[in-house]
């Protein structure tokens, strides 16, 4: 086509079933290409949403108020155990998207499973090592520090609520409606949703817990 | 039972809000018995309200933007005929209502009435000018709608269940913790943004996907019309920034109701870092309102001076320049919060910057009328308007970027009179240009020209006369919000404001004259053709108001203009371009799914304004629910056959052969 034209409507069906990169060329990309690709810009600006919480827990990290520092409040066993529960529930994670990629029913379902399964271990410890705290008057009225504490952690902890909320309702649509397209991108969805929370732990391992404990 | 919530809430005794919301209620009233009797809830409900079609979507923005408008105009109205009246005296507003209606203005006009209206625009247009079907995730956009209107209704029940905050319309903190605005105010203001931002961020993820992602063949990213270009660094700062606002309230929320200390007095709260939070979102927040305004312009420009868009590469530089270098600007709006004379000066020498890219634009738009066949429209008269208003706020804005000055200036008059001269000069004439350029796409008809013209005079001249004396007031050390004032030097000026809100008022009640004039000579007014303004982008590639697929075929893109292009080619071979056969067509099912989470999440959100938790949990198992039912559904889209498709297009066709026969004939475009 030299210029301005109409597309012809063989060309327009083809792409409308295959497909294409979205980069101008070739028209509009593939439905799976749109969803995760949108999916990734709900990532970022999720990321973005941690950084502002992030960003309070380094400006408040030594308002302890006479209350107590990090160094006489985390304890490194639990946070290592919590690490460990979390990249294992991702790693199963991961497993359950090349059992879904093979469309093998039983080896998806119990890889999601044992997700949840770690999941759930990650938010006990965590419901745990908080119950602790305040129990030892050490909560969040306590000082701006342990606000800024419980508020980004707690958010993590809140995502990986509802992270486990999707995951069971999803592995009941898995077992009712079986592996079609439209189950198989929240799969790849909540995958990357999964992974991010990675990140962002290792984030606050590292910045909250590491940095903070020698405080 | 029901919380805080008693016989109390409601004002009995302060006849002002009691009487609006009493009107309100009866004239919501009337309209649903007027809907009911004539029976058109059906057509309501399954054409609009569970609609998931783009176009649609944005005209229900830019009609609850507008009514927004008028909302927020009236609570101006009261303002300004307050300040005439409280010279050395009490007036007829206490102090209590007074604060809380500059807050409500100021949360309206931004949140409620200015990003409908634009991400409407985005939403009618983006879209069909970038050849596509849809947007990316057509029930997300549903969803995004009816969260908006979600906390737009929060806002305006506070009128007369409760009240609003009186902090302005940014929280700062102390004020708005607990301890000094112990009721309900605040939390509305919070539990609004909160709900409506959740919707904002949805807008931005759709649509920075949609432009990024689903464009008709051909249409690489230097042949995207400039509004396109536009709406993407606009929703690429939503995404950016709104999340930041969603952690800043969510911090507020904390301290106010479970006791924590992100901003309080005591255990070591920090409110510097809340201004900071606030304001790291709120200077994008004016970019992501102003930037699609330089798009429409950019677009309304082009077409009514029949020339290509002068500098177009310098354009989207200038665009993406303005929208990185908005995130680093953010500490001109405390800079008496005491930072220090180096940080001052890094965020004055970014703000003076941003003016030089935005100069750019201004110059390319004066060189795309150069030499130009300019046909003064309505939707140009803006433009023009906008062109010389929009330099004067420019300037008096650089003046406010100098540390020094801005020392002088600080929350005074002329603050006000700065930002009100570039939003209103470039936002809302922008808002009317795009309506009135745009409307005759949505419905079929234009919009009544001479009435257009009065609305343009009434509203400008208005501005002028209402805005131009704050200026004077804030250099004589006037300093906003005041409830009353006792200096005689600054009461002139603020007599003449008052006098030209009078003259603002008269341009509202034209645009509602020149609604109803229009509609009912629509028939006169009709176009045919699809094409009313000789457009240049793909929106007029396709008939008004265009059909539910927007296409019937997917243009296949060349040319940085792509429907002028089709045109000179029709011209010049005197004929439309050929079609092929016909093929069905699958576009995305209705969904009550965004509406319905919507009334769940109003129920959730004002059940945490009054602590009624039981209707709390109900409203978020119920969100779920409705969530759940609609991730379960077999069938999201539907089947257009090929033969209804080949009806619509055909009455276009024959449209634009009349056209063809009468403009092809003169051998060019008239």
């Amino acid at each position: 086509m030299t210029a301005t034209a109409i597309l012809t409507p063989s060309e327009g069906a083809a792409l409308a079933i295959h497909g294409a990169p979205g980069h101008g060329e070739g028209g509009p990309a593939s439905k799976f290409v749109v969803v995760s690709y949108g999916f990734w810009i709900f990532l970022l600006s999720d990321i973005v949403m941690f950084a502002g919480f992030f960003a309070a827990h380094a400006v408040l990290q030594n308002a302890i108020d006479g209350g107590p520092a990090g160094s006489a409040l985390f304890h490194r066993n639990t946070v290592a155990l919590e690490t460990a529960c979390l990249l294992l529930s991702s790693f199963a994670c991961g497993l359950s998207w090349a059992g879904a990629s093979a469309r093998r029913m039983a080896w998806t379902q119990s890889a999601l499973f044992v997700t949840g399964l770690l999941g759930a271990g990650f938010l006990a410890l965590e419901a745990r090592e908080f119950a602790e705290m305040i129990g030892a008057g050490a909560g969040p009225q306590r000082s701006a520090f342990l606000s800024s504490f419980f508020a980004l952690v707690g958010c993590h902890g809140a995502h990986v609520s509802v992270g486990l909320l999707w995951l069971a309702t999803m592995m009941a649509q898995l077992r009712i409606k079986g592996f079609r397209a439209q189950i198989q991108r929240r799969l790849l969805c909540f995958n990357l949703f999964w992974h991010m929370l990675d990140i962002v732990w290792v984030a606050i391992f590292t910045l909250v817990y590491l940095l903070g404990g020698a405080r | 039972m029901f919380g805080k919530l008693t016989w109390a809430a409601i004002p009995w005794d302060q006849p002002i809000p009691l009487f609006a919301g009493a009107f309100v209620v009866v004239a919501a009233l009337a309209v649903l018995l007027w809907i009911g009797v004539k029976g058109y809830f059906p057509y309501l409900w399954n054409e609009w309200i569970t609609s998931v079609d783009h176009k649609r979507i944005g005209v229900m923005y830019v009609l609850l933007g507008l009514v927004m408008l008028l909302r927020g105009f009236v609570d101006a109205v009261m303002m300004r005929t307050q300040q005439a009246v409280a010279y050395q005296a009490p007036g007829y507003l206490p102090p209590h209502h007074y604060d809380q209606i500059f807050s409500a203005h100021g949360t309206i006009m931004i949140f409620f009435a200015a990003m409908p209206i634009v991400i409407g625009l985005m939403n009618f247009v983006v879209p069909l000018q970038l050849g596509a079907r849809d947007v990316a995730f057509p029930t997300l956009n549903s969803t995004g709608f009816w969260l908006t209107a979600s906390g737009a209704l929060l806002v305006n029940i506070s009128l007369v269940v409760g009240e609003f905050a009186q902090t302005g319309w940014l929280p700062y903190p102390p004020l708005s913790e607990l301890p000094y605005s112990p009721g309900v105010g605040v939390d509305y203001y919070l539990w609004a943004l909160l709900i409506s931002g959740v919707g904002t961020l949805m807008t931005g993820i759709n649509f920075v996907t949609t432009i990024l992602k689903i464009r008709a063949p051909g249409m690489s990213y230097m042949r995207m019309s400039m509004f396109c270009w536009t709406a993407l660094a606009s929703n690429m700062l939503i995404v950016a920034a709104f999340p930041i606002l969603t952690a800043t309230l969510i911090m507020i929320v904390l301290d106010r109701y479970l006791g924590f200390h992100f901003f309080t007095n005591d255990g070591g709260g920090n409110m510097a870092m809340f201004v900071n939070l606030i304001w790291a979102w709120g200077h994008p927040e004016v970019y992501i309102l102003v930037l699609p305004a330089f798009g429409v312009f950019s677009e309304v420009i082009s077409t009514f001076s029949g020339k290509p868009l002068f500098g177009y590469r310098s354009m989207v530089i200038a665009t993406l320049g303005i929208c990185i270098i908005s995130f680093v600007v953010w500490l001109h709006h405390f800079f008496t919060m005491g930072a220090g004379g180096d940080v001052n000066a890094v965020f004055g020498i970014a703000t003076s910057i941003i003016a030089v890219v935005t100069g750019v634009k201004i110059y390319n738009w004066l060189f795309t009328m150069y030499g130009g066949r300019i046909r003064y429209n309505t939707p140009m008269l803006w433009s023009l308007g906008f062109l010389v208003t929009f330099v004067v706020g420019g300037m008096t804005g650089v003046l406010l970027a100098v540390p020094p000055a801005d020392f002088a200036l600080h929350n005074s008059l002329f603050v006000i009179a700065h930002f009100h001269n570039v939003i209103i000069g470039g936002v809302l004439f922008a808002a009317f240009a795009g309506v009135t350029f745009w409307f005759p796409k949505a419905f079929g008809f234009r919009l009544h020209e001479g009435w257009g013209v009065a609305v343009f005079w009434f509203t400008t001249i208005g501005f002028y006369v209402t805005f131009f004396p704050l200026y004077v007031a804030g250099l004589l050390g006037m300093t906003r919000r005041l409830q009353h004032f006792d200096v005689a030097a600054w009461r002139p000026w603020v007599l003449i404001a008052s006098a030209g809100v009078a003259i603002s008022a008269l341009g509202m009640i034209c645009q509602i004259v020149q609604l109803v004039v229009s509609i009912r000579r629509r028939a006169e007014l009709l176009d045919p053709t699809g094409d009313p303004w000789n457009g240049r982008s793909l929106e007029w590639a396709t008939a008004s108001p265009p059909p539910v697929f927007n296409f019937a075929f997917l243009p296949q893109v060349n040319d940085q203009e792509p429907y002028w292009a089709i045109k000179q080619r029709a011209i010049e071979t005197q004929h439309l371009a050929a079609v092929g056969e016909y093929l069905p067509i699958e576009m995305p099912r209705n969904s009550a799914t965004g509406f319905l989470t919507s009334f769940f999440a109003t129920l959730t959100g004002f059940g945490l304004i009054w602590h009624i938790w039981w209707m709390v949990i109900a409203g978020l198992v119920a969100a779920y629910a409705g969530f759940v039912w609609f991730a379960w559904r077999d069938e999201d889209e539907y089947e257009i056959p090929a033969s209804e498709v080949q009806r619509l297009d055909g009455e276009r066709r024959r449209a634009r052969e009349e056209w063809l026969a009468r403009e092809g004939n003169l051998g060019g475009v008239a």
